[in-house]
């Protein structure tokens, strides 16, 4: 299986790896189950997105597609973050193979649900902005 | 770069390289030919015969060469399968992809398969063989040893069991042969697998053992090579090569066992003492000289294969991204790991061509490697450091 240059070079040196202490946001996405787990976390004033960081548990894909999500939505709106699709990242990485497709989805779920939770502490039902909560266990029961 | 995933692979040995040279250029012959080069090539094909046969203790007729280790596996379990009355297969649930997927086959075809459990070791009860075995059970296969976690199995036991219900039994020994004694008498088997480029002889060649009188249908029908059993004009080089392969292995296995013992040993007491929340995977002692297959918690296999490359060290997982599917590998599964820590396993398979000094890099480099991982894992969170 081979990788393009762009996510061996992500994978090899992730941007924003890490934890963000006074974070004001923060989403977890995937299961123990199908091996991918991704942990965002994002400082958020006036709507955008400060800093942001990125725990992964996961395949060469799953760590190149979080740490190129991340660069793509770091100093964005959060209106503008919920547009970045898995389709973004992936052509943003100069593909992936398809059996990794799914880390894609997974790195724009784990956006999606830490700004969900930015929603949330403030009150505000997340739903009818970032289209669902976000905070299920991606596609698949955990095990 | 330092290759230790020699259970996938092995590199050709020159030696038998030069051997089958020959048989690619000017001894190009079809050895059903009448004519001069077609005898010469099937008296090398006959010579090649005996030598696999003499290296597994059987008789020259009862060697059968195929295509590859994979295509004895779906041979025997299909071929036996269809020849008998029987609709019942037992198998155990860690066989290799050929003997699993096969016995898959054949259960949306009309029979039924029992899956033999194992145990934390990965070992099979021969008890649970015993109350398996039915009166229309037409196949066992076990395999001899386990290609991710280096465990062997009690075949000679098991075996008797089969024999003892009148029952063919086949295990699959491509991961054993050329790495410890694999004898089809001392095992009492009547089937058994075996592939050339596990041992340093070239890809795309393997071997079907088949006791006198077992009864088997073809897989590949055509001409009449292979007395009948396997049609196919004959990869002659590719039979060369495997039967001076299983000769060096057979000549070099007490140096070689010691050697791999020496390093493999050196590995395990290494990485034990360097790397915290890790766990060796497989039989402590009943497994083979060469494997050893660790299990890192919090981290996954593939981005750790993917670190050790780019260190130049090329070993194996059990992970489920280097597969293609989600699940991880369904040997770590059986013996009751859970699945985030059967998704971080690493499997070091050495030849006797690594040295002491590849195991100090391994282990230096693994180290850094696995905290890195651990470091940006979420699971690793809050974890006692």
């Amino acid at each position: 299986m081979l990788y393009s240059e762009k996510v061996m070079d992500h994978f090899a040196n992730p941007r924003n790896v890490g934890a963000i202490e006074d974070a004001n946001a923060v989403g977890e996405v995937g299961n123990k189950k199908c091996g991918d787990i991704m942990k965002i976390y994002m400082k958020i004033e006036n709507d955008i997105i400060k800093d942001i960081k990125f725990k992964t548990f996961g395949c060469g894909a799953a760590v190149a597609t979080s740490s190129m999500a991340t660069e793509l939505v770091k100093g964005k709106t959060v209106r503008d973050a919920l547009a970045v699709t898995n389709k973004a990242v992936v052509e943003a990485l100069e593909g992936l193979p398809p059996v990794k497709l799914h880390c894609s989805v997974l790195a724009e779920e784990a956006i999606r649900s830490a700004i969900a939770d930015y929603y949330r502490r403030q009150g505000i039902d997340p739903e009818p902005i970032v289209g669902c909560s976000c905070d299920c266990n991606s596609c698949h029961d955990d095990g | 770069m330092i290759y230790v995933d020699n259970a996938a692979t092995t590199p050709l040995k020159p030696e038998v390289l030069e051997k089958m040279t020959p048989y690619l250029t000017e001894r190009f012959g079809n050895p059903s030919s009448i004519y001069k080069s077609g005898r010469d090539a099937k008296v090398a094909v006959n010579t090649a015969r005996a030598a696999v046969a003499e290296s597994l203790g059987a008789e020259e007729h009862e060697i059968y060469f195929t295509g590859s280790g994979s295509e004895a596996d779906n041979w025997a379990v299909k071929g036996v399968a269809h020849a008998g009355k029987g609709k019942h297969i037992i198998t155990s649930a860690v066989e290799h992809h050929a003997v699993l997927h096969a016995a898959g086959f054949l259960e949306r075809n009309g029979y039924e398969v029992t899956y033999l459990p194992v145990d934390g070791d990965g070992l099979v009860d021969p008890d649970d063989l015993r109350t398996a075995i039915r009166g229309d059970t037409a196949l066992v296969s076990v395999m001899t040893a386990n290609n991710e976690i280096g465990t062997v199995q009690p075949i000679a036991a098991l075996a008797a069991i089969a024999r003892e219900r009148r029952v063919p039994f086949h295990t699959d020994a491509v991961q054993a042969f050329g790495q410890i004694p694999v004898d089809v008498g001392a095992l009492g088997v009547d089937l058994l697998s075996v592939s050339a480029h596990k041992l340093g002889g070239p890809k795309g060649v393997g071997a079907l053992y088949i006791r006198k009188g077992t009864k088997i249908s073809p897989l590949i029908h055509g001409g009449a090579q292979e007395n009948g059993k396997r049609a196919s004009t004959e990869n002659v080089a590719g039979i060369v090569g495997f039967a001076h392969a299983s000769e060096l292995a057979m000549k070099g296995m007490n140096k070689n066992t010691a050697i791999l013992l020496a390093l493999r040993d050196d590995y395990i007491k290494k990485v034990r003492e360097s790397v915290p929340y890790c766990r060796l995977n497989g039989h402590p002692t009943k497994r083979l000289p060469g494997n050893a297959n660790f299990s890192f918690e919090f981290i996954e296999g593939e981005s750790l294969l993917l670190m050790l490359d780019m260190k130049g060290i090329e070993a194996s997982s059990g992970s489920a991204c280097t597969s293609g599917s989600l699940d991880p590998s369904h040997v770590l599964l059986a013996i009751g790991l859970p699945h985030d820590i059967a998704h971080g396993s690493l499997r070091v398979s050495l030849s006797a061509d690594n040295t002491q000094e590849d195991v100090d890099t391994i282990v230096a480099e693994l180290r850094p490697i696995v905290q890195r991982l651990r470091d940006m894992s979420p699971l690793y969170e809050g974890i006692k450091k």
